[in-house]
């Protein structure tokens, strides 16, 4: 199991060498830091040194991959590849643009993201799975096919939609709740409760529906048959064989985002003044932070690697004929 | 002069492509089979319906000109206005230019806002100004208004009654001549859906679209049916004009990525080794990249060599529409991963079939058996994947363009118009036409999609298919 895990945490390597070339590429090659510097200081009427200005606060005023100027292991370190781009593997992110420490920045954020996440997460996976059953049990019947019917509905309403016309609805025209904003400690759950409904809301509809399809696949099988020929009630075929044999493919999609988790929702974060991980992504978006956007890719891939990991040992647990090796 | 824009040229591209490919379906009767499933698809149908109209108006928006200038005296009329227009616009011309100063409510004869204004005696009053466009015809608005927009509405009902009898007509003669029936046993077979094709689903969908469309078009001549946005832009325009934007998102970006997906994918699956390593390390990398943030990413430095090369674009328009263009690009970009691995799965298994490995005993090159033995098994799979994933793509463009990584500003999408209107809803008195519009256009776009691309995969999917005739057997059989 050990020597299991160590041996794909080793495989993940080369991928995320990969993303990091590939960001570095984005980053800096395919735009100079020359051109990120008239960007931000605004295209027209820069002078050179006020271009040499902004890259030495930021770092990027050396060679991208080899430095002739320095002397010995500098030739290689003392460049924008090695600064921005392998540092990144010891987590160190350097500073965003308005000076502060971006692994700060994301230790103290990752808790309000977390706040989130986590409940809609497993609320999340109880109601779709339990909306899924239901369906499943009454299959073709009308209550079925309505509930199909409503899933495709609700698929279809934007992801904003949810957001606004929940945020007027509550906050604005009953007032139950803050319409946005954070507090720390037991007072957060006020700020909370709508954000995470929502979020559970807009997933309902497609997850439902999925479930719903691997459910129905199961049952067809022919252990069910079997069940059912033993005399077992539909309630007991349904929860104890059809749920459980269900697992595999409803851990391979769910477990995956599980990390994902620490990276927050941007959406509701940011509409609901939650100072989480995706709001700090979304201001660095709009601000051209390009560091916090690169720090944010970087975690991103560690987490889904991650992800991937915790997917095929989750598999050793629901499914006994999997073994590791 | 006529102009075509990068993204028109792939519109088009795209149209004959259709068009080639419906021939083609249209002579062999093995693919022609899988299509009659769709069109039995009443649901699927109803939504084909609704495509279409909506693929209509994107059609009549992708046809770009620059209007001529007109000729100033003492110069000769030979230039073109910087402003690139296209037939649509041309067509919905009184909505275009009858902008108001501000926010106006649907079928309003007055703003929203109060305004100081002189009196003719000299006196200053806060009133709601009358609108320059909206209600204009009406000599005094709180008597006339009433009855003009309920005589407006019954003119547009019966003309979309005419329509609708109309297309119904042709229709049931067409059905006539068909089966060498009459008119009643026609329409009789067709409202009771005996036909194979679900013409009642089609005609009815039809006759709803009129009976919301005839109104709404008869109103838009003297009113603005959806009201005016913050600076008195027709909310109603603006709609139609999204409608575009989704449908250049939702099938270009598939059409940019699919040659990636595809051809990667059947090599890897049939050639495998260091090929499949490769690939799958290729897709493994671009797939461990959380999706938005990737296109965060590839959009920032996209914006950064647009802004740095004004000079590439000679009018505004088509640098917004390089923009939407290179938006495509990265969304294809970035969703080729999940299509590409379920053919490299779906290869790896016809590889091993009888006749693949009969093609290789004859001696047919790998290019050879990939293009003319792989491709066509695996086109269902692909045909599933683009259809799936277009509502997916119009979401995902409102979403980005709120959060500032979608189409140009000056591009009128749904993203844009919510991205506008965020704030409406927090306004005293509050606005809520340009939301409910756009949230409203948007969901029957994605429905409609949705629906069509239930029934395109029931009718493709092999297992879906297989599983339909177990459970006819079934039936029989019980």
């Amino acid at each position: 199991m050990l020597a299991y895990i160590v041996r794909r945490l080793l495989y993940a390597l080369p991928i995320l060498i990969g993303v990091n070339l590939l960001t570095f590429t984005l980053f800096f090659v395919v735009n100079t830091p020359d051109d990120m510097a008239r960007m931000q200081l605004g295209i027209k009427r820069v002078t050179p040194e006020a271009i040499q200005k902004w890259k030495a606060e930021r770092g990027y005023d050396q060679p991208l991959l080899y430095n002739e100027a320095a002397e010995g292991a500098g030739k290689v370190t003392r460049t924008i590849f090695f600064e921005k781009s392998v540092k990144l593997f010891v987590f160190d992110f350097g500073r965003a643009d308005d000076g502060r420490d971006i692994g700060h920045e994301i230790k103290t954020r990752m808790g309000p993201s977390l706040a989130i996440a986590v409940p809609v997460f497993l609320l999340g996976l109880f109601v779709t799975v339990s909306f899924a059953l239901v369906l499943a049990f009454f299959r073709a019947t009308y209550l079925d096919f309505w509930g199909v019917v409503a899933c495709v509905a609700m698929m279809s309403i934007s992801s904003l939609f949810y957001i606004i016309g929940g945020q007027y609805l509550v906050s604005k025209i009953w007032h139950l709740v803050p319409i946005s904003g954070y507090a720390g400690g037991l007072d957060a759950a006020r700020f909370l409760i709508l954000p995470v409904l929502i979020s559970m809301v807009a997933g309902i509809g497609s997850s439902t529906r999925w479930y719903r399809t691997i459910f129905l696949e199961e049952i067809g099988k022919d252990y069910v048959r079997t069940a059912r020929a033993k005399g077992l009630s539909e309630m007991a075929v349904l929860f104890r064989h059809v749920l459980k044999n269900a697992m595999i493919p409803i851990l391979t999609g769910v477990v995956v985002v599980i990390p994902l988790l620490f990276m927050g929702s941007l959406l509701v974060e940011s509409f609901f003044g939650i100072p989480g991980l995706g709001s700090y992504t979304i201001d660095a978006i709009n601000a051209q932070d390009f560091a916090v956007v690169r720090a944010m890719v970087f975690i991103g891939s560690v987490l889904y690697i991650v992800g991937l990991l915790l997917t095929d040992l989750s598999y050793t647990l629901v499914d006994p004929r999997v073994r590791l090796q | 002069m006529p102009i075509i824009l990068w993204t028109d040229a792939l519109v088009f591209l795209l149209i004959a492509c259709g068009i080639g490919s419906g021939f083609y379906i249209g002579r062999r009767e093995y693919l022609l089979a899988s299509w009659r499933r769709v069109g039995e698809s009443r649901a699927g149908m109803a939504a084909l319906t609704v495509l279409a109209a909506f693929i209509v108006l994107g059609l009549l928006d992708s046809l770009h000109y620059r209007p001529r200038l007109e000729a100033v005296a003492g110069q000769p009329a030979n230039g073109y206005s910087s402003e690139v227009r296209s037939a649509l616009d041309a067509l919905l011309l009184p909505l275009r230019s009858g902008t108001e100063k501000t926010y106006s409510a649907p079928l309003a004869t007055h703003l929203y806002a109060r305004e100081t204004v002189e009196l003719p005696d000299g006196t200053q009053a806060r009133v709601f100004p009358r609108l320059r466009h909206g209600g204009a015809h009406l000599q005094d608005p709180v008597e006339e208004w009433a009855r003009d927009v309920s005589w407006k509405v019954a003119r547009g009902l019966a003309f979309a009654v005419l329509a609708g009898l109309t297309f119904a007509a042709i229709a049931v003669q067409a059905a006539a001549l068909r089966w060498g029936v009459g008119w009643p046993a026609a329409w009789r077979r067709i409202r009771r859906g005996e036909t194979q094709f679900a013409w009642n689903a089609v005609l009815a969908t039809l006759a709803v679209l009129l009976l919301l469309g005839g109104p709404v078009a008869a109103l838009a001549g003297g009113y603005h049916v959806f009201g005016t946005d913050k600076v008195g832009q027709d909310v109603l325009y603006l709609t139609l004009k999204s409608i575009r934007t989704g449908l250049v998102i939702g099938t270009i970006t598939t059409l940019a990525m699919l040659p990636f997906a595809v051809a990667l994918g059947i090599v890897a699956g049939y050639l495998g080794g260091w090929v499949d390593d490769v690939i799958q390390y290729l897709y493994t990398t671009l797939n461990s990249i959380p999706g938005v943030l990737l296109i965060a990413a590839s959009v920032l430095m996209m914006q950064v060599v647009i802004d740095t090369h004004p000079d590439w674009f000679a009018t505004s328009a088509q640098r917004a529409d390089a923009r939407l263009l290179a938006l495509c690009f990265i969304l294809g970009v970035t969703s080729w991963t999940g299509l590409c691995r379920l053919l490299r799965a779906e290869t790896l298994k016809l590889r091993e079939l009888d006749y693949v490995q009969a093609a290789q005993a004859f001696g047919a090159s790998a290019t050879g058996i990939m293009g003319r033995h792989i491709l066509p098994n695996v086109m269902h799979i692909v045909l599933i994947a683009v259809v799936m994933d277009f509502s997916g793509l119009v979401l995902a463009e409102a979403v980005l363009s709120y959060i500032g990584i979608g189409v140009d500003p000056s591009t009128i999408s749904f993203g844009t118009m919510i991205n506008t209107a965020r704030l409406e809803l927090a306004r005293e008195p509050v606005v809520w036409w340009s939301l409910v519009a756009a949230f409203a256009f948007m969901f029957v776009l994605v429905l409609a999609a949705n629906l069509f691309s239930d029934a395109v995969r029931d009718a493709f999917d092999p297992r879906i298919a297989g599983r339909r005739i177990a459970a006819t057997a079934q039936g029989q059989a019980a």
